[in-house]
């Protein structure tokens, strides 16, 4: 679009620029819903590539879920998985690339329900890649079914009257259960619902990625997201009940840094 | 000639896979096919030439991790026995809609179910009308020797790469167990350049990012697409139908038989023709493209067709859609591992056609 009004043409000139979105990014109007974390993550995880200049280098695995079109929106070489398998996928990927870095981004219903066996054994065996894990509780694409992170007495449209952990089982804490296996080097849970969270995320998407030219093994990294057309909310009110209500009981913080675990995760924010 | 081996059919498919420059192999334990990961772990296949060797969790992770692999352009590759190729057809349909290129080997057992570690040719519907979900076909290859499980790990990867789509070989338990002479191929070299058109290396500035997906929301696209899918496979059934005849020019009667049954045949030709009933065999080596036109010809001339099968009668539909009616089409099936003599051929053929 062409600005003609020169004053708005003083403000938006190159040196007070303030933020660019990365040319990884592709043009392509972003699919996700208004307010939603998942565009967000698709970017701090391409200026990761853009900044350490690994874009030859880079292959993604896209999944079954809201993401599935990730490929649309960054600008890499990438492979779209069926639902829950980018672990083997990306595994399949690493073993002939041994040099490249790949890293697959998940869903909850993905990474934690269909593909829990190509999560947990992925993580066991050590694979060199890095996983994106877009915790939201919900199944978003499908139209906001259980998930198994879905909290107690969470509503959803197969639980219209809230989780009940007697009849459905209990939420998932996947994070935590890999973080004990000895093939995970890097495991935390972030989110991205304030600049400052961002910031925290993005040096953590970082590590994920220079973790791989270690060899030391996975770097698992959990995003507690907001779904706000699954959980029938405004943006606003999406991150207040995430803040109130997902993050007590998925605490941000690191769990396991360079293979250790480390005491407890802080406090949410 | 090279040096003449007494192998395993299922030890000739793995040592032909590490000669045939495999990149990488990824499985899952079964019966009767167990010895292709058993061998390749002995031979340590990641020293002799730096292929990749990888005991998946499942079928179900073998055959991504064989998606995966075949996105980087390299040549890699899945066994398996029918329980384990069932859980591997979603693999398998997202790898014909991404129109990537791999081999797969069933060592067929019997069903349906668990059924037995016995042999069987009962996945024959799966392997060559889909299997998985959507409209796809893979060339399927019916090794009948140890030497052929050898050579069409070679002519499979050729032909998996020459149309980007995968290629399975449906053996069967009495193909992948019994030992026979084999001669097998020298080292070919694995890959070392990459269409740079397709596969996923990391997208350099001088090219588009390239993707790999089988999705297209769009309706008008993904018709073309898979109208692009039905020529390829139109391709497949013009150039790719292989067959072999046995005394079939002066036959009246004829078997169709592949695999393991094509074997058993063979000795019930000859007791037939002792006989004096002049009888031949067609038996196809590809179950898709199947050679329709093949038997099809011969169909006018004859007084009669008997198929021999492992299974219910599965590739008899194939037959009678080939001779249209112009001749009758008999069967000759054993199911749940049991396997006819060939003498027992020989009776079904008289009594079929009631010759005397
Ligand atoms: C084999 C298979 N089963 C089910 C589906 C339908 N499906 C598509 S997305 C999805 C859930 C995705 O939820 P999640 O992984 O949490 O991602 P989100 O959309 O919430 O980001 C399901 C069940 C499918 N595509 N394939
Ligand atoms: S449905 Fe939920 S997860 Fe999907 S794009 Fe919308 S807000 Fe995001
Ligand atoms: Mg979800």
């Amino acid at each position: 679009m062409e600005i003609r009004n020169p004053r708005i043409q003083e403000i938006i000139s190159e040196e007070n620029l303030v933020y660019k979105k990365t040319s990884l990014m592709t043009d392509k109007a972003l699919s996700y819903c208004p307010g939603c974390g998942h565009g967000v993550v698709h970017r701090v995880i391409m200026e990761i590539i853009d900044e350490m200049g690994i874009q030859a280098d880079t292959i993604g695995v896209a999944p079954v879920g809201c993401s599935v079109l990730a490929y649309e929106f960054m600008n890499i070489d990438m492979q779209q998985a069926s639902h829950g398998r980018a672990p083997a996928v990306a595994t399949g990927i690493k073993r002939c690339w041994p040099e490249k870095y790949v890293f697959t981004y998940q869903g909850d219903g993905d990474l934690a329900a269909i593909g829990t066996a190509e999560t947990i054994h992925a993580c066991n065996r050590g694979e060199n890649i890095a996983i994106f894990f877009i915790n939201n509780g919900i199944y978003g694409m499908t139209g906001g079914q259980m998930a198994p992170t879905t909290l107690v007495g969470m509503r959803s449209s197969t639980t219209p009257y809230g989780r009940d952990a007697a009849l459905m089982g209990n939420p998932l804490k996947i994070t935590e259960l890999v973080a004990m296996l000895p093939g995970t080097y890097f495991v935390a849970r972030h989110t991205v619902h304030t600049p400052l969270a961002v910031r925290k995320f993005k040096k953590a998407a970082k590590m994920a990625f220079e973790n791989q030219k270690l060899n030391k093994g996975l770097s698992f990294i959990e995003i507690v997201s907001n779904c706000n057309s699954g959980w029938k909310m405004t943006p606003v009110q999406a991150n207040k009940w995430m803040e109130e209500n997902m993050l007590p009981f998925y605490p941000p913080g690191d769990i396991k840094m360079n293979g250790e675990i480390v005491k407890k995760a802080e406090k949410a924010e | 000639m090279g040096k003449m081996k007494l192998m395993k059919g299922n030890e000739a498919f793995a040592e032909a896979a590490i000669r045939a420059g495999c990149d990488a192999y990824f499985g899952y334990p079964i019966t009767p096919q167990s010895e292709v990961m058993e061998y390749l772990a002995a031979q340590q296949p990641q020293l002799r030439t730096g292929m990749v060797l990888l005991q998946a969790e499942s079928e179900v992770a073998a055959i991504n991790m064989v998606y995966g692999a075949a996105g980087t352009g390299k040549r890699v590759m899945t066994s398996s026995s029918s329980p384990g190729i069932s859980l591997k057809q979603e693999g398998i349909s997202y790898l014909a809609g991404s129109q990537l290129p791999c081999l797969i080997l069933n060592v067929m057992r019997g069903g349906p179910g668990l059924g037995t570690i016995q042999p069987s040719q009962s996945d024959y519907f799966q392997a060559t009308k889909g299997g998985g979900h959507g409209d796809y076909r893979m060339i399927v290859l019916a090794p009948a020797s140890v030497q052929e499980m050898s050579d069409f790990v070679k002519l499979g990867f050729e032909l998996a790469f020459k149309y980007r789509n995968p290629v399975i070989m449906l053996s069967d338990g009495i193909i992948g167990q019994m030992m026979e002479k084999v001669e097998l191929f020298e080292q070919v070299p694995r890959l070392t350049e990459f269409d740079q058109q397709w596969v996923t290396t990391g997208k350099t500035p001088d090219r588009e990012r390239n993707v790999i997906t089988s999705l297209d929301l769009d309706p008008a696209r993904h018709e073309r697409h898979n109208l692009k899918l039905q020529a390829k496979y139109q391709k497949m059934r013009e150039n790719e139908v292989r067959f072999e005849n046995i005394d079939c020019d002066d036959a009246e009667y004829l078997f169709v038989a592949y695999g393991s049954c094509a074997r058993i045949c063979q000795k019930s030709v000859k007791l037939a023709r002792a006989k004096g009933i002049k009888v031949g065999l067609i038996r196809p080596v590809t179950l898709f493209p199947f050679p329709s036109e093949e038997i099809g010809r011969r169909a006018a001339k004859l007084k009669g067709i008997l198929t021999v099968e492992l299974s219910s009668g599965q590739m008899i539909e194939d037959v009678r859609l080939a001779v249209d009616g112009k001749v009758r089409v008999a069967l000759h099936n054993r199911m749940g591992g049991m396997v006819p003599s060939p003498e027992e051929v020989v009776d079904a053929l008289l009594k079929s056609f009631s010759i005397r």
